[in-house]
């Protein structure tokens, strides 16, 4: 018989209960259990980055923790970062008005990843902003774009 | 959803999760950071039919000085272990060569002891095990040994851990007075497999000839590959480029023994071996010097 494990969790700020699977990756659960598709799947071995979220404020890929792991912690992803799409927050602006995506599949990785780089080092140089980035694989921009957009978001965000 | 099905289990202290161990012996697989096994688990490559999940037994999460070493639990996090003073301090060939595992998210939540049991040929951790002479505590529920690192490592992927005994503490005595150390390797991204590493510890007596040294490779055979032969031909001597040299083409050419892959031949690897040897070298002798 599947065992069902009863968890609880804070995603973005809201509380969710739900019976899981214990072989249920907490990605999948963010997708196809929340509805929350910002989170995206790329290589699902660790290696890409794309799915990367917050677990109590720090980075981590969503695809190598199973969902029951993330019983009574607190989850934020992609979506947490603003409610209103007018009113972007200052990572997510900087990265439209210096060209920081293309495609945009690794992108919410990407700001996940910065979030807590950005709380850790306000004032980042190019160096250690191409670093913190090495976790994370974008095919389109070749990083330059990115790197941009990061430096442009901490002095935005000072 | 893609591992295989398995019975997870989530104990909340050391005595639960030995008994669980006992209980699933052979069938029962540590869950520790997750960031080496989730991955086999999400290809198939493994399918353990018990998860026995360390993540709630808070008890074996920490770094702390005691006797001249430092104690830590074995789910002390990578990240934890960077940003650690005692370690900075005392052992400061860990400090320095904890970045180059993986990328900060991965350190965020794997473990020292995962590391260490995954034993990895590839990995950091195993080879600044060896090289810092660390000792290995195992647990089961019939009782506790220690094991030095050298005992440990058995082969690719392979320890000398029983089926029902969990790594609980590492222990690291502090690094000797006068002693400089260097971790440096080659991987074609930061952060990715290196294709050759080396962990050297240099100490110097008051002639400042040197006293002791070591000199351990990661990616240079079936586990990290303690080239005893090349530290010794350091020792008693007064360090020079000539000694440093034939002590990394001792190293280089007769002690590891690499395997090659789709990015470097073994000649290369041998090649990078014998650079990194100098280099590392070099460094831990000045920064000796300089503590002198």
């Amino acid at each position: 018989m599947t065992q069902s494990i009863s968890i609880t969790l804070k995603v973005n700020d809201k509380e969710y209960k739900r019976e899981v699977e214990p072989r249920l990756l907490l990605s999948d659960f963010l997708r196809h259990e929340l509805g929350l598709t910002g989170t995206h799947v790329g290589c699902e071995h660790g290696v890409c980055g794309a799915c990367t979220i917050l677990v109590d404020e720090e980075s981590a890929r969503s695809c190598l923790m199973f969902a029951v792991q993330a019983d009574g912690h607190n989850i934020m992803t992609v979506e947490g970062l603003t409610k209103d799409k007018d009113n972007l927050h200052p990572l997510q602006h900087a990265f439209w008005e210096a060209h920081g995506l293309q495609c945009g599949y690794c992108t919410p990785g990407i700001l996940m990843t910065m979030i807590p780089f950005l709380k850790q080092n306000p004032d980042p140089t190019e160096d250690e902003i191409r670093h913190a980035l090495s976790g994370n694989l974008c095919r389109c921009t070749g990083y330059q774009h990115i790197v941009d957009a990061v430096k442009l978001a901490s002095e935005k965000m000072k | 959803m893609k591992p295989a099905p398995f019975e997870y289990h989530a104990p909340d202290s050391i005595e639960q999760a030995l008994g669980l161990m006992s209980q699933h012996a052979g069938e029962g697989k540590i869950l520790a950071g997750g960031q080496s096994l989730v991955p086999a688990m999400n290809f198939r490559v493994v399918q353990p039919s018990v998860l026995i999940d360390l993540n709630r037994v808070a008890e074996l999460s920490y770094i702390r000085e005691e006797d001249n070493a430092i104690r830590i639990g074995s789910m002390a996090r990578e990240r934890h272990l960077e940003f650690d003073s005692s370690i900075k301090k005392r052992t400061p060939l860990l400090h320095e060569a904890v970045p180059f595992i993986a990328h900060p998210q991965i350190r965020n939540r794997g473990t020292i002891g995962g590391s260490i049991v995954n034993a990895d040929p590839a990995a950091e951790l195993p080879v600044l095990m060896l090289a810092l002479s660390a000792r290995l505590k195992a647990k089961s529920k019939s009782g506790e040994r220690w094991v030095e690192a050298k005992d440990f490592f058995a082969g690719m992927f392979t320890t000398a851990l029983e089926p029902d005994e969990i790594l609980v503490e590492i222990e690291l005595p502090f690094m000797m007075p006068n002693t400089g150390w260097s971790f440096m390797e080659v991987a074609p991204r930061a952060g990715d497999y290196a294709l050759m590493g080396v962990a050297a510890l240099i100490t110097l007596d008051g002639n400042g000839k040197c006293e002791a040294a070591k000199l351990v490779y990661l990616n240079a055979g079936d586990g990290p590959v303690d080239a005893i032969e090349a530290a010794e031909s350091l020792v008693g001597e007064a360090l020079n480029d000539n000694l440093i040299e034939s002590a990394a083409v001792i190293a280089s050419e007769k002690e590891i023994n690499p395997f090659g892959n789709m990015h470097a031949s073994t000649d290369f690897q041998r090649h990078l071996a014998k650079v990194l040897t100098q280099k590392a070298l070099k460094q831990a002798t000045q920064r000796a010097g300089e503590s002198q």
